[in-house]
């Protein structure tokens, strides 16, 4: 056959189709062969060279990542000079490396700290010549910077720019002054960066982190003034137990509610409640638009990554967006109004934390329009990372934990809230709703299998009364760019566009544990369908706990007061700045 | 400028090839890149913004700190140029100007920079002052030709050509 | 034997147009345009004329590569980015006989079909810029360059590249992306530029020095150049003789000559007494005076340990350190590395640290087996040409002077009294 090559790896014949690297081919005979600069997803970068072969034949090693098995090759992986080329590589890596593992963030998942680990790196030759003083980048309500951690691998640089299409940073200087920055180094929040968090997930390193939010909510826990709320993300519940040793796609809902409670929050609710309302909002908005009044396609808002970037690089495309603001928000603008009133707490003492599988959701929380209550709607955003600490520095035994229910009523959702957290959720979710909405009939079929999965994009064409709707779904930010440019150029076909900033939705998001990687968003994707699958009500609009949120208290869907709480406008920002 | 970078930018058809030989133009009119020029750039290439910056911060001759001085002076402190004493010459200009490699002079006339080899090893030590070639050099003759630069009394900005 | 410099020697010989026409400038175009394609690319095969840029690949060999691609556009590219220290050859070229340059770009370019060349120029070549811009202008004028070239079918362009001081830029891959107006990075090779190079075009990349023997085969045919010099690599070499000897300069020399007859009959003796020298500039290995009958070509130069490179042949005498000097090349590398892969870019910034500290008296014995397992272990991994052999010079000192190394280690002490120990 002519599209094989066969070539022997370590003295084991191995037969691979053509364009196949070494790195492949090696693991079709078990072999792992060790790498920093590698990244599932990115383009090819043969930087780090710690994946380094020996070929015979030839005069030095080859990088396996970049080297293409050829016919009759005979490869060793294991050679001497192979481990001493990679120990040593390792070693300069370390001699350029602050010694500060104790109280890094990223101490229990830093590869480099491991590979150092396996490799068998147990002295360090070289002295240390730099002294570590690159100042931080702390612009950033979501992410931090620490160019001293920094090994150069440019996986954040092209996360940002080829997954995202944002390229907020980029290697400046050259040899050994290179280092990852911004423009002008003017600091990510000064940038077109979208706070998404990929760069976090991709980083090796502790070099990239989430700004920490931990102590804040420690503080307002312990003050007895203070009335704590916390509410949950969907793609959480679906990820938090990989930090506590639980394979991914493990759902653990009930222990993460009673984890929250044994922390000490005063009530424990769920994002899924408004995100069910957002979905009933959402589908109004959209039925006003489409019935001729307004402008289409319309283009979820709930992820404040994506929110970030059409703000920097499609503003004229701003009106497109749906005005609802995200779950996040309309959760935390409830709770300081109607709950607030229901409980008679004055909204002044009421402290709201979520937990997100999401940094952006930092500086969502922060931006000046979400004051609903006169008050910021969110005080505080954890990622799923950081509660997780929270969790294992109060001792919980977060694994043997009885299972728990939220309280009520903001703890009350339907399966549609659930597949918020996946890719497609949301368009599923609003599709359940608005069938019913403009048809009056009962949906039967309601899981729209088309919008599911992790292709990039995925389109999908719904008969509703006589109506084609044409829908389109897109994660992870260089996607969404194809969709706008069509939107930009007046060519849309599309009625409804989801949008999520995060490859995989949500639940791929930059707060969620390491790694996170397609099989991982995979398992978390299935956990989530299966938790909707099981609730008793799928459909937001029949969220029992809504119908009387607005009998009590908003009166309809879009009225004034929920114009006033739960919609929001945004911000032309442009580029580099 | 812009005017001006628009017409490299069409004869490379807005391709980012334009980019260095646009870098070059501003480097030589205005001393270094700056935001807006950089902004600017990176529109009309459809380039992410920071690209324009890292390209501009990785070559030697670019600066992205506007580095206003009149002379920028480049030493050569590569081996043949070292075997022949660039480093007395280098000695020489720091005593002179007062100022050390990579600073500006404080009536901003002068920048020193220490660069590897400038292709004239066979009339080692030299240096580049804008784009006059000194060669040959001996402590004396640094001392002579910078006595002259100072002395000139000229309100030019930037030599323009020095052939 | 003068071929590339035969215009440059004579007096009165000025470089421009007129000048050159009345030294059968452009006869070898004109020729060639009555060739065929393949036939032209035989005769530079017959020659067997070695990129003169220091990797030494046959020259030929390349052309035709190119011209059996299938993929269009193709181009024409000229590595006139020299900046390995020591080495100044091609400026001598591209200052005072442009066109020779400029006519065989244009050869190469319809040897294998490419309407399109570049001249990547080193950025601090001022004076070259000028005269290359005037000399361009010059040939297109006199219908040599252009549209229709000679009344013929075919037309070429040439622009004028400036790099912007990066010396990684003359690695044939980090001039492309250079050329792309991206950081000059090297490409992971395989493809090669031949097959995917320029915007990923099948490119031609060659450096000043070889496009220059170009229109004299031509001319006079490949055998004739084949019987010049070494049988290994034919021709004739710049050789660009700098440091401690008396008569600094460029020599064009058949590459049979040796070493010891280049410094003594053409460079006028050692300044001094000699001690080392560095054949193929700094990232060659050290040859001591033992080794002085070599040869000076690729073959012969490789066969006693170091390499030829560009020609930079400098001369060391007994007055110099040799931590000093080893020291100096590793700063210059640290400085020159492109940053990207992490041998490269660490190792060069640790050599240097090391070499700092024995000049200043901190070095400790087992720091000179750290820098050879250093300069192998860069050797087996670095992603191109400079971080493979930056180390070079430092391990040959090494090797070859270590007495001078151990007494700045164990007795703190410089014995030519160059190295401020303290």
């Amino acid at each position: 056959m002519k599209d094989f090559v066969s070539l022997t790896i370590n003295g084991q014949k191995v037969k691979v189709l053509k364009g196949t690297t070494l790195f492949e081919a090696a693991k079709q005979v078990n072999i792992n062969i060790p790498h920093l600069c590698f990244h599932e997803g990115l383009s090819l970068y043969g930087a780090c060279r710690i994946c380094v072969v020996e070929i015979e034949g030839r005069a030095r090693l080859e990088p396996s990542c970049t080297t293409l098995a050829e016919e009759g090759m005979v490869v060793r992986t294991n050679t001497w000079r192979v481990r001493r080329a990679r120990r040593m590589i390792v070693e300069l890596l370390l001699a350029n490396h602050p010694e500060d593992c104790f109280t890094c963030e990223r101490n229990q998942s830093c590869e480099l700290r491991e590979l150092a680990y396996d490799l068998g790196v147990r002295e360090l030759r070289f002295k240390k010549g730099r002294k570590y003083h690159y100042p931080l980048d702390l612009s950033s309500p979501a992410v931090i910077r620490d160019p001293n951690k920094c090994i150069q691998c440019s996986r954040c640089i092209r996360v940002c720019l080829e997954i995202q299409g944002v390229g907020a940073i980029d290697f400046v200087n050259r040899g050994g002054r290179t280092q990852v920055l911004t423009f002008f180094n003017k600091g990510l929040n000064n940038v077109e960066c979208s706070n998404c968090g990929q760069c976090i997930l991709a980083c090796p390193t502790g070099a990239l982190r989430e700004k920490r939010e931990v102590d804040e909510v420690w503080k307002a826990i312990s003050d007895p003034k203070k009335f704590t709320i916390v509410q949950t993300a969907p793609a959480v519940r679906a990820a938090i137990g990989e930090e506590f040793g639980l394979p991914p796609g493990t759902l653990v809902t009930g222990k993460m509610v009673s984890a929250l409670r044994r922390l000490g929050f005063d009530r424990v609710f769920d994002t899924q409640f408004s995100a069910d309302l957002t979905i009933v909002e959402e589908a109004h908005e959209l039925i006003e638009r489409i019935e001729g009044k307004g402008i289409l396609p319309m283009i979820t808002s709930c992820s404040p990554g994506w929110i970030k970037y059409i703000e920097h690089f499609f503003p004229q495309c701003l009106e497109h967006l749906s005005t609802c603001k995200s779950p996040q928000q309309m959760f935390g603008a409830l709770a300081k109004t109607y709950y607030a009133q229901k409980i008679d707490i004055p909204p002044e003492d009421m402290y709201v934390v979520s937990i997100m599988p999401c940094t952006a959701k930092k500086f969502e929380a922060r931006r000046e329009e979400m004051k609903a209550s006169g008050f910021r709607d969110v005080d505080a955003v954890l990622t799923t990372r950081e509660a997780a600490r929270m969790i294992k520095e109060a001792g919980i035994d977060f694994v043997n934990l009885e299972d728990e229910d939220f309280d009520e009523p903001l703890g009350i959702s339907t399966g549609a809230g659930v597949i918020f957290g996946a890719t497609g959720g949301v368009m599923e979710a609003a599709l359940r709703t608005a069938y019913e909405l403009l048809t009056k009939k009962e949906l039967k079929e309601i899981e729209f299998k088309q919008v599911r999965g992790m292709q990039g994009i995925k389109k999908a064409e719904v008969l509703i009364n006589g109506l084609k709707l044409k829908v389109a779904v897109a994660h992870g930010l260089s996607n969404a760019r194809i969709l706008l440019e069509e939107v930009k150029e007046g060519r849309s076909p599309y009625h409804f566009i989801e949008i999520m900033a995060c490859p995989g939705g949500c639940l791929g998001g930059g707060g969620q544990p390491l790694p996170t990687n397609l099989k991982v968003r995979e398992a978390r994707a299935n956990a989530l369908y299966r938790e909707d699958r099981n609730k008793g009500i799928r459909k937001s609009h029949q969220n029992p706990a809504l119908i009387m949120l607005y009998k009590e208290f908003l009166g309809k869907p879009l009225s004034d007061k929920a114009h006033h709480l739960l919609h929001t406008s945004y911000v032309s920002r442009g580029l580099g700045n | 400028m812009k005017e001006r970078l628009k017409q490299i930018l069409n004869s490379y058809h807005n391709q980012r090839e334009a980019l260095l030989p646009c870098l070059h133009l501003i480097q030589k009119e205005e001393g270094g890149l700056s935001e807006e020029i950089a902004l600017f750039l990176a529109k009309e290439l459809n380039l992410p913004p920071v690209e324009v910056y890292s390209v501009a911060s990785f070559y030697s001759m670019f600066t992205v700190k506007q580095q206003k001085a009149k002379y920028i002076i480049r030493v050569c402190v590569s081996l043949p140029c070292y075997l022949k004493g660039s480093d007395k010459i280098l000695e020489v200009l720091h005593k002179e100007l007062g100022i050390n490699s990579g600073e500006v002079s404080a009536d901003k006339k002068f920048f020193i920079e220490e660069v590897s080899c400038l292709g004239a090893c066979g009339k080692a030590p030299v240096m580049l002052i804008n784009e006059t070639l000194y060669d040959n050099l001996t402590p004396e003759k640094v001392r002579e030709i910078i006595s002259q630069l100072k002395d000139e009394n000229s309100t030019e900005e930037y030599s323009q050509t020095g052939l | 034997m003068k071929i590339v410099l035969r215009n440059i020697h004579k007096q009165g010989y000025k470089g421009d147009i007129e000048s050159y026409l009345k030294e059968q400038g452009y006869t070898a175009l004109k020729k060639a345009l009555t060739l065929s394609p393949s036939q032209i690319i035989e005769e530079v095969k017959k020659a067997r004329l070695l990129g003169r840029g220091g990797a030494g690949f046959p020259c030929g060999v390349k052309w035709e590569f190119v011209y059996r691609e299938k993929e269009f556009p193709k181009y024409v590219v000229c590595n006139a980015d020299e900046g390995e220290p020591g080495t100044f050859k091609d400026r001598l070229i591209l200052e005072n006989d442009p066109h020779l340059l400029i006519e065989a770009m244009i050869i190469c370019g319809f040897a294998i079909g490419a309407e399109e060349g570049f001249i990547y120029l080193r950025g601090e070549y001022f004076k070259a810029y000028q005269i290359l811009e005037r000399a361009l202008e010059e040939a297109r004028s006199k219908g040599f360059l252009g549209e229709h070239i000679l009344n013929s079918n075919f037309s070429f362009h040439i622009r004028l590249y400036r790099g912007a001081g990066a010396y990684i830029c003359g690695e044939e891959t980090a001039l492309l992306d250079s050329l792309e107006g991206k950081k000059g990075q090297s490409r992971v090779k395989p493809p090669f530029p031949t097959f995917v190079g320029f915007k990923n075009k099948p490119t031609v990349l060659n450096n000043v020095e070889t496009f220059a023997n170009i229109t004299q085969i031509l001319l006079n045919g490949g055998e004739w150049f084949a019987q010049i010099g070494s049988s290994h690599s034919p021709g004739t070499k710049l050789y660009c003789l700098s440091g401690d000897v008396k008569k600094p300069g460029v020599y064009e020399l058949p590459t049979n000559i040796s070493l010891n007859q280049l410094i003594e009959e053409f460079g006028g003796g050692v300044e001094g007494e000699l001690k080392a020298v560095l054949p193929g500039g700094v990232s060659s290995s050290l040859l001591t005076p033992d080794k002085l009958d070599v040869i000076m070509d690729y073959f012969h130069l490789q066969e006693v340990g170091s390499m030829l490179g560009s020609g930079a042949v400098i001369v060391i005498n007994k007055d110099r350190c040799m931590v000093d000097l080893a020291k100096r090349c590793a700063e210059f590398f640290d400085y020159e590395s492109c940053g990207k892969c992490v041998p490269c870019r660490e190792g060069t910034k640790r050599a240097r640290e090391i070499l700092v500290n024995i000049t200043r008296g901190k070095g400790e014995l087992k720091d000179l087996e750290l820098l050879k397992e250093l300069a192998e272990v860069m050797f087996d991994t670095s992603r191109c040409g400079l971080g493979q052999s930056a180390l070079n010079p430092v391990r040959s000192s090494i090797e070859k002077f270590s007495q001078e190394f151990e007494e700045h280690i164990l007795k703190k002490r410089c014995p030519l009294g160059i190295c401020s120990l303290c």
